[in-house]
């Protein structure tokens, strides 16, 4: 029997008011795969993630995290063993950046001691130094504050971690260490990643598989390799960010 | 013709399912705090920022409610020949009314706001969403340890405002109304019953609970933006203001009633 995937949806819809968001979107993960969602500004990237989450409740179709449907709710279960680097790192201000880092570690009633240096060696991992780890986040650049989210998502070694816009707001040489960074830890931890982004460096360098959401649905989907010969028009228009084409910002 | 009525009508129905989502909230928020885990430093860390930090905004506005408390009732007194009730009228009527009431107010004017402002920018920076990836109930993390900190930090409030208010009677009974500072002492002890410092002392943890429900309520519901935080603290602390004047006719209807 195959595996199931660690991540489906499907016939996924979600509203807000008037304005439909998703429109019956199907997508697939598979374990230690990582698939990077494309879509112009508004297609719905971040809410198909909420969705996933529970932090949105669909109003019809269905999420499967490891076989099994949630019924919309965030699963504790599952979230034991997810990372999420989020936008703009969403670090608690009222925390040092270890507290921050070891914050499930912490809450697991874990030494201090010991959640430090697991902290002090995620923050290696990103490549921030010890000194990094007394600071306050109102105290770190941007590319800081992703670094330091980043090595949250990671703390715990996940099985599965979420990437939601993670160069926005950098420079290009923040988001390519960025971007390097995020295909190294996957590649070493052999965790399921599912990203979303504009971003076409992203893509490239973090993709194993690219799906395209536009209006609601998965519009296409295949092989970062080979998504400079898909033949759609539209993820032509998207990848090389020409003005004119069939893609139109809702 | 209408207009008025129906957007009279629309603004009560609204206000009317406020009240009942701000019941619903505050039921889960007790809820959460019977369940565990518990978190501990932030209970700690907010009776510092409720309870500590609020002691000279409440102990200053009790000093001068005390002290002007004097002069009415020695002027109002003074037609009946009963200048003489000041000291007994002062303790009475800081430690059963004004004290938790002034106490109430300002800490919803100072905790509320901070509470609706600082939940309502980490909902609209994703530190809640963040929170819910952690494995961690926003409700346990956030609003359970505020609420148990304002419910057990305003009762000291209170009690230390009721103390600096009749401290404000006795300097101006001694200074300015030619009472004797020892005979003013006994005559506010000696009308002083228990159960009117243990009244207000439960209307302040009445208030307290009111005041933290409110700023988590708010601040969780915050829009997105400056503007919506911006709103959600300016909500909060009205609401706080009229339950906090709500529940005080409501308690001493319940206490005091004949």
């Amino acid at each position: 029997m195959a595996e199931a995937p660690a991540i489906r949806t499907h016939a996924l819809h979600k509203a807000f008011g008037a304005t439909r968001v998703l429109r019956g979107l199907d997508l697939e993960v598979a374990r230690g795969e990582s698939l990077v969602v494309i879509g112009g500004s508004g297609s719905g990237k971040s809410v198909l993630l909420k969705c996933i989450l529970g932090l949105e409740i669909p109003d019809a179709g269905e999420v499967w995290l490891d076989g099994q449907p949630t019924g919309g709710r965030p699963r504790p279960a599952f979230l034991e063993r997810f990372g999420m680097l989020f936008q703009g790192a969403a670090l608690f201000d009222s925390l040092s950046v270890w507290q921050n880092v070891a914050f499930r570690l912490l809450r697991d009633r874990r030494p201090p001691a010991q959640a430090r240096a697991r902290a002090i060696e995620k923050l290696a991992r990103v490549g921030l130094a010890p000194e990094v780890a007394d600071l306050f986040p109102a105290q770190l650049s941007g590319g800081m504050a992703k670094r330091v989210g980043l090595a949250r998502a990671i703390a715990t070694d996940p099985a599965v971690i979420f990437f939601d816009e993670p160069t926005t707001g950098l420079d290009p040489i923040m988001a390519g260490v960025i971007n390097g960074l995020i295909r190294d830890i996957v590649a070493e931890t052999g965790a399921t990643a599912l990203t979303i982004t504009h971003d076409m460096a992203s893509v490239r360098a973090i993709a194993d598989r690219v799906a395209m959401l536009h209006a609601g649905t998965i519009r296409w989907t295949g092989r970062a390799a080979g998504l400079d010969d898909a033949e759609d028009p539209m993820v032509q228009q998207f990848i090389h960010g020409r003005p004119e084409g069939p893609f139109t910002q809702p | 013709m209408t207009g008025p009525l129906v957007a009279t009508g629309r603004a009560t129905r609204e206000a009317l399912a406020g009240i009942g989502a701000l019941a619903r909230f505050a039921a889960r928020v007790v809820a959460a705090g019977l369940r565990g885990p518990f978190h501990g430093v932030e209970v700690l860390r907010q009776l510092g920022a409720i309870g500590w930090q609020s002691l000279p905004v409440v102990g200053l506005t009790a000093l001068f409610t005390g002290a002007a408390l004097a002069l009415q009732i020695h002027a109002g007194g003074a037609r009946f020949n009963a200048e003489s009730v000041v000291p007994s009228i002062v303790a009475i009527g800081i430690t059963r009314e004004l004290g938790p009431v002034m106490a109430g107010l300002m800490v919803a004017a100072r905790v509320a706001s901070s509470i609706a402002a600082e939940i309502g920018t980490m909902k609209v920076t994703q530190q809640i969403d963040a929170l819910v990836t952690l494995s961690t109930d926003p409700l346990k993390y956030l609003a359970v340890p505020r609420v148990l900190a304002a419910t057990l930090a305003v009762p000291v409030l209170v009690a230390v405002g009721d103390s600096l208010g009749i401290m404000g009677g006795w300097l101006v009974g001694i200074g300015r109304l030619g009472f004797d500072a020892q005979t003013y002492l006994v005559n506010t002890v000696e009308f002083l019953e228990v159960w009117d410092i243990a009244s207000g002392l439960v209307k302040g943890a009445a208030f307290g609970f009111i005041v933290a429900v409110t700023g988590c309520f708010f601040g969780m519901r915050s829009g997105q933006g400056a503007q919506g935080v911006g709103r959600a603290t300016k909500a909060a602390v009205v609401t706080a203001a009229v339950l906090i004047l709500a529940a005080n006719y409501a308690l001493t209807e319940l206490f005091f009633r004949g």
